[in-house]
């Protein structure tokens, strides 16, 4: 029965999951936000950070390079809509399998340290990834120009089946070209098949191991486990994730370019995961969103909308607030990002997730006699 | 009678850190079924000697051998894969899952081996290892604690628990490292109670305890260590009896 009923409480969190996501268009109306490029972001970034999560938020182990399987997704599938079709489908085929096969060495060579070592070398694979791609690579990366589409490519299959169409053509599936929401609503089903595997991989004896792992490894190896592997097929599915976001990416927008795979991105996708809460399904959702909506709102703000914001300050002080609050807004988005990032770290570094819980935790304490300690095994992150 | 089955042998096995001799030239042979008491004073190299023998720490020279299989160069999960189970002297918890889970969670390592890609089926719906880890907190009597998180566990509890986690592998070979430090009498009883019902069950037992009254209560073979060395051998009335023993260890005659 008991089976059940977790099965039954993963399936209510994926049918609120699927429900909260293919409305967007609808709730994101008030915010400004429902306009497709930036729900396929929402649905695209999402992604990347569950994939980031399983890895980071079950393991414990931090990696600052995740940022090159998202390069390598987006060029993977660019070359596949260049070679061989515009179908979003074996684009994300090939991106999933090379990001896979990249974290495959990557993930190899870094899981033989831990901690900060093994954060300093996934940071240094992806650097390098980086760098090659602006500099041997640039036959396949196209170096500063980006890769993108052009006339002449080849594109086999479609070719073969069809007449080429005049101009540049734009991502499909099955023969169908996306337009309008499609895209986005293609990114949202993509969204919940990632969301429902990392329900799957959280609930499974291979999660437990992978929590094991970040509780003490030490135990787990006495216990009789071989860690490694155990670690390194969480870093190879989330590499596979974050490969899978870079290819979308490229299905949205058939440009892929080598800023992609910088070390800021990496960065990026720790905050949404801290922000949102380490170790839980749903927060690293909730902090892709609330970044990604932040730093669209945010990085559009200039000194004039500043300003007359704050026109009902005194003229002395008006100046002065304009002049700070400026440098926290456009380009200087990030300064915002990182000011909020240090208040969740210091006040609530469970992230979200954990203030959710507090509050409801309240709740529940203020109706009911005290938390029995049943309570807490749901706690730890689930 | 039949010839004891030596289960574990450690012959000729040196451990020097630096210059300390922490171990040196210790020889001994746990027979099976036995539970062999390794006691000595602090520093004598009792923890030394255990970390020699799951994996932790590599001798300086000499083998252990368990069971026909030279441990000395395996892994500590192979050592664990082959039927040996540690209690440590601090223990080893996951301290952020749950009683539960951290006893469901060696069960799984008893079942499916050293690595498996067990992703399908979710840990909830496998009856089995659940009912398991059940019963065996039921036997240490910590069935009611199972939905707390490990780490809010008292001294006494955590050890208790750490010991329910390794004698769900049925292990052929229990390693304990002084299993009641920081227990209260009670609880120190209840723990001497349950190693003697484990005891009727055939496994072997080696056990490393300060406590004089868990000693004699459990041992069939005592080995006394003092400064590296094994300074005497046997049964707990002729260890009682030595007067080498009462000189560096038992400071006088007890009892
Ligand atoms: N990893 C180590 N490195 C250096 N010295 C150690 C190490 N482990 C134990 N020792 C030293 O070896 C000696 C024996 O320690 P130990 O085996 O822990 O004694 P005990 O009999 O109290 O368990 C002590 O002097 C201790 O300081
Ligand atoms: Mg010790």
């Amino acid at each position: 029965m008991n089976a059940l009923l977790t099965s039954r409480r993963d399936a209510i969190t994926l049918a609120i999951f699927a429900l909260v996501v293919l409305t967007m268009p609808v709730w994101l109306q008030p915010f400004g936000a429902a306009y497709p490029g930036l729900m396929q972001k929402f649905a695209i970034y999402a992604i990347f950070a569950i994939g980031f999560n399983i890895l980071f938020g079950l393991t414990g182990y931090l990696s600052f390079g995740h940022a090159a399987f998202l390069g390598v997704g987006s060029y993977t599938a660019v070359w596949s809509f260049k070679l061989l079709t515009m179908d979003a489908l074996p684009a994300i085929a090939f991106a999933i399998i090379l990001s896979g096969l990249l974290a495959v060495v990557i993930g190899y060579l870094s899981l033989r340290r831990s901690g900060i070592y093994f954060s300093i070398l996934t940071l240094a694979f992806a650097q390098m990834c980086y760098n090659l791609a602006y500099s041997v690579l640039t036959p396949i990366t196209n170096g500063e120009t980006s890769l993108q589409l052009n006339l002449q490519d080849p594109r086999i299959i479609d070719s073969a089946l069809a007449p080429r169409p005049a101009g540049l053509p734009s991502a499909s599936l099955f023969g169908h070209t996306f337009s309008g929401l499609q895209g986005f609503y293609f990114c949202a089903v993509m969204l919940l098949i990632a969301f429902f595997i990392a329900q799957k991989i959280f609930a499974s004896p291979f999660g437990m191991m992978l929590r094991g792992i970040k509780s003490n490894q030490t135990r787990m190896n006495y216990t009789g486990f071989n860690t490694r592997p155990y670690a390194l097929t969480a870093f190879v599915i989330s590499g596979m994730y974050a490969g899978l976001a870079g290819a979308l990416l490229a299905v949205t927008d058939p440009l892929a370019g080598a800023e992609r795979m910088q070390w800021t991105a990496s960065g990026e996708v720790v905050l949404m995961t801290i922000l949102g809460g380490v170790g839980t399904l749903t927060g690293p959702v909730l902090g892709a969103w609330i970044i990604k909506y932040f730093e669209n709102i945010f990085s559009a703000f200039n000194e004039q909308i500043v300003s007359r914001f704050f026109d009902f300050l005194p003229a002395g002080m008006h100046d002065v607030v304009v002049a700070v609050a400026s440098k926290f807004v456009g380009e200087g988005w990030n300064l915002t990002l990182g000011l909020v990032f240090v208040l969740i770290v210091v006040f609530l570094p469970g992230g979200i997730m954990e203030g959710v819980r507090r509050i409801t935790h309240m709740f529940d304490k203020s109706r009911r006699a005290p938390p029995t300690p049943a309570r807490l095994s749901t706690q730890p992150a689930e | 009678m039949a010839i004891p089955n030596v289960v574990l042998h450690v012959a000729d096995v040196h451990k020097r850190f630096g210059g300390l001799h922490a171990l040196a030239d210790i020889d001994l042979q746990i027979e099976e079924g036995q539970t062999h008491a390794i006691i000595g004073p602090n520093g004598a190299g009792k923890s030394t000697l255990l970390n020699v023998c799951i994996g932790k720490l590599a001798p300086t020279s000499g083998t252990v051998v368990f069971d026909g299989q030279v441990l000395t160069g395996k892994k500590p999960y192979e050592i664990n894969q082959l039927g040996i189970a540690r209690v440590f002297q601090t223990p080893e918890i996951f301290a952020d899952l749950s009683v539960l889970q951290n006893v469901m969670i060696p069960a799984l390592a008893k079942r499916d081996g050293a690595f498996k890609l067990n992703l399908l089926r979710s840990l909830e719906s496998q009856r089995d290892i659940r009912t398991e880890a059940e019963e065996m907190l039921e036997d240490v009597g910590m069935l009611n604690r199972r939905d707390m998180l490990a780490g809010s566990l008292s001294r006494g509890d955590k050890r208790r628990m750490e010991l329910a986690m390794c004698l769900i592998q049925r292990p052929r070979l229990l390693l304990l490292d002084e299993p009641t430090a920081g227990m209260s009498r009670h609880d120190t009883n209840t723990t001497i109670e349950l190693l003697k019902k484990i005891k009727s069950r055939g496994m072997t037992k080696v056990i490393i305890e300060h406590d004089m009254h868990v000693v004699f209560s459990l041992a069939d073979k005592i080995s006394v260590l003092a400064q590296g060395r094994i300074i005497a051998d046997g049964t707990p009335d002729e260890v009682r009896g030595n007067p080498k023993v009462q000189e560096a260890y038992l400071g006088g005659p007890q009892q």
